[in-house]
């Protein structure tokens, strides 16, 4: 399943924007309950097992901090931080970020080196719904960790029309 | 214009991790969204974010439309030289935001 790993992929959007006019067509009312335009928990497996290409992602070591319950899922504040030395020979080289219900299982990815010193980051991201979301980092020995939250999420960020 | 809003510390000791934090004014349109005309609202994100330090990349980051609106990324590094912190955002529409920092290390 390359297309529910590649952000950008083609095949996938074009399905979810026809996706989105049927359900548009059909009344707006469609958008907001029915799931045609958003990932499953199988996508988010899906774009999980891309990534670990067959290895395990062991839970530990990575820290995901979220909050449980959001008001507004435009704008969700999230920050994740690896234990590790953060050394020429023992670093985190990546940190990828996952949900659950968005349109699409893919959130971020973010990339390190040894002179990040620490491994964190922290951004703001969107929640259609209340889901799980999963963060996941590589380590420069190629393990992977992982760790996940999850969110009540009660005014969604808009997927259907909000002005 | 965009405008972007960067946060490095001005001094820093060598060896100290510095905490980074960087801005930009970017509606982040996800493409799922339907205007008033029922036509999809075409998706404008920012696709890429990277730091350099004195031209080495330290940080690099991918986005997906699930980033909020106005991309917030808070990071660290260590300082290890005086020099200049490159930020660059790039995206769809041709966007391109360039801000830089200026660091003292000693």
């Amino acid at each position: 399943m390359i297309e529910a790993a590649e952000p950008h992929s083609g095949a996938r959007r074009e399905f979810l924007v026809r996706a989105i006019h049927v359900a548009a067509g059909a009344g707006f009312a469609l958008l907001t309950g029915a799931s045609t335009a958003s990932a499953t928990p199988d996508m988010l497996r899906e774009a999980i097992d891309e990534l670990l290409g067959g290895a395990q992602a062991r839970p530990g070591r990575v820290r995901l901090e979220i909050p449980p319950l959001v008001e507004n899922g435009n704008t969700v504040p999230l920050t994740v931080s690896v234990e590790s030395p953060m050394t020429e020979a023992d670093h985190v080289t990546e940190i990828h970020i996952f949900n659950e219900k968005n349109p699409q299982p893919y959130v971020m990815a973010a990339y390190f080196g040894p002179r990040a010193g620490r491994a964190r980051l922290a951004t703001r991201v969107k929640l259609s719904d209340s889901q799980r979301v999963v963060a996941i980092a590589r380590m420069s020995d190629g393990s992977f960790w992982s760790d996940s939250a999850d969110v009540i999420v009660t005014i969604a960020a808009c997927v259907e029309i909000n002005e | 214009m965009a405008r972007a809003l960067v946060n490095v510390p001005k001094r820093a000791r060598m060896g100290e991790i510095i905490e980074i934090k960087a801005l930009v004014s970017h509606p982040m349109e996800s493409g799922y969204r339907v205007g008033l005309n029922g036509a999809v609202i075409p998706r404008d994100i920012i696709r890429l974010f990277t730091c350099g330090y004195n031209g080495v990349e330290i940080f690099r980051a991918e986005f997906s439309p699930a980033v909020a609106a106005n991309p917030f990324m808070s990071f660290s590094t260590l300082a290890l030289e005086s020099g200049t912190l490159t930020f660059r955002w790039t995206g769809d529409k041709d966007f391109e935001v360039v801000e830089t920092a200026e660091i003292v290390v000693e």
